[in-house]
């Protein structure tokens, strides 16, 4: 449904490892979309994400001839371009706090999430979808450390399977599985609290006092 | 009542995986049954589902913006290429 539909007809690996132009071409066409948005979400900055996008295909270019073909093409794009984008997020941190897609994000044992409990599930559909509320969702993902919103990016917004997001980010599935519960957990959890204030805007106050 | 609320947070990391269908059987009915009796594990799993209901059909399938893509192609030496 929200998956990227791929071109008509398939790429040829073949010609692409032989630096054919024009199929060079169409994988470009096919992949730039999502490699731009996908860097867009985790910089947050145009720039920084179109820069993502010239390198991936640049790197790409150069690595086609000795691409395996182990994982799909668009796993192996999304790699690059999530190393990336890494790279340059480790730049904006400076070299004092190295950063890595591995970083521990185990809680202390006895720690948990917070938890909310209130039904939201109800508001009307318009509110829902309104434009703040599309505003506020996508500030709940820029809120979410790094190694928890790749992992939801790719396979909640990009709509990749586990196994493909454990490819592209060089994870194992349970990785995977354990940030995106923590990631959907914490969005949850923004999103409860966001709803609950226009919850308390909406219902109109009836006297009492 | 502690008992309870440990269960809830016990199965609060399953969550994820039971609104995905991707758990095991038993664990699955484990969370049916809890679910049941338990109201906020309730309110838990769908406010979870609709969270990611959103943002499913908020991810709108944004095309490139037509500057970028002629500086990709520039930089790439694809203007040849580059459609309409």
């Amino acid at each position: 449904m929200y998956k990227s539909s791929g071109s008509s007809t398939e790429l040829s690996l073949e010609l692409l490892r032989k630096g054919d132009k024009s199929e060079f071409a169409r994988m470009v066409e096919t992949h730039s979309a999502v490699v731009y948005r996908l860097a867009l979400k985790m910089l947050g900055v145009e720039q920084d994400a179109e820069d993502v996008l010239q390198e991936t295909f640049i790197k790409a270019y150069k690595a086609l001839p000795n691409f395996d073909g182990r994982s799909s093409l668009s796993t192996w794009l999304y790699r690059i371009a999530t190393n990336e984008a890494l790279m340059i997020l480790r730049k904006r941190k400076g070299k004092a706090a190295p950063l890595s897609i591995d970083e521990p994000l185990e809680m202390a044992q006895g720690e948990m999430e917070p938890l909310q409990i209130v039904d939201w599930c109800c508001m009307p559909e318009e509110e829902l979808m309104s434009a703040e509320t599309r505003h506020y969702l996508n500030e709940a993902v820029e809120m979410l450390p790094h190694s928890l919103r790749m992992v939801f990016l790719l396979r909640d917004i990009e709509g990749l399977s586990t196994r493909e997001t454990a490819e592209v980010l060089e994870l194992s599935e349970t990785a995977v599985k354990t940030r995106l519960s923590r990631a959907r957990l914490r969005l949850r959890e923004n999103l409860t609290g966001y709803f609950l204030d226009r919850m308390a805007e909406t219902i109109p106050a009836n006297g009492g006092g | 009542m502690m008992k309870k609320s440990h269960n809830c947070r016990h199965l609060l990391n399953s969550l994820s995986d039971y609104i995905d269908g991707e758990l095991n059987q038993s664990i699955c009915d484990e969370i049916d049954r809890h679910l049941k009796d338990c109201e906020d594990c309730r309110v838990v799993v769908n406010t979870l589902e609709k969270t990611v209901y959103l943002y499913h059909e908020t991810a709108h399938q944004q095309e490139l913006p037509v500057d970028v893509k002629k500086r990709l192609y520039k930089k790439l030496e694809l203007e040849d290429y580059l459609k309409g």
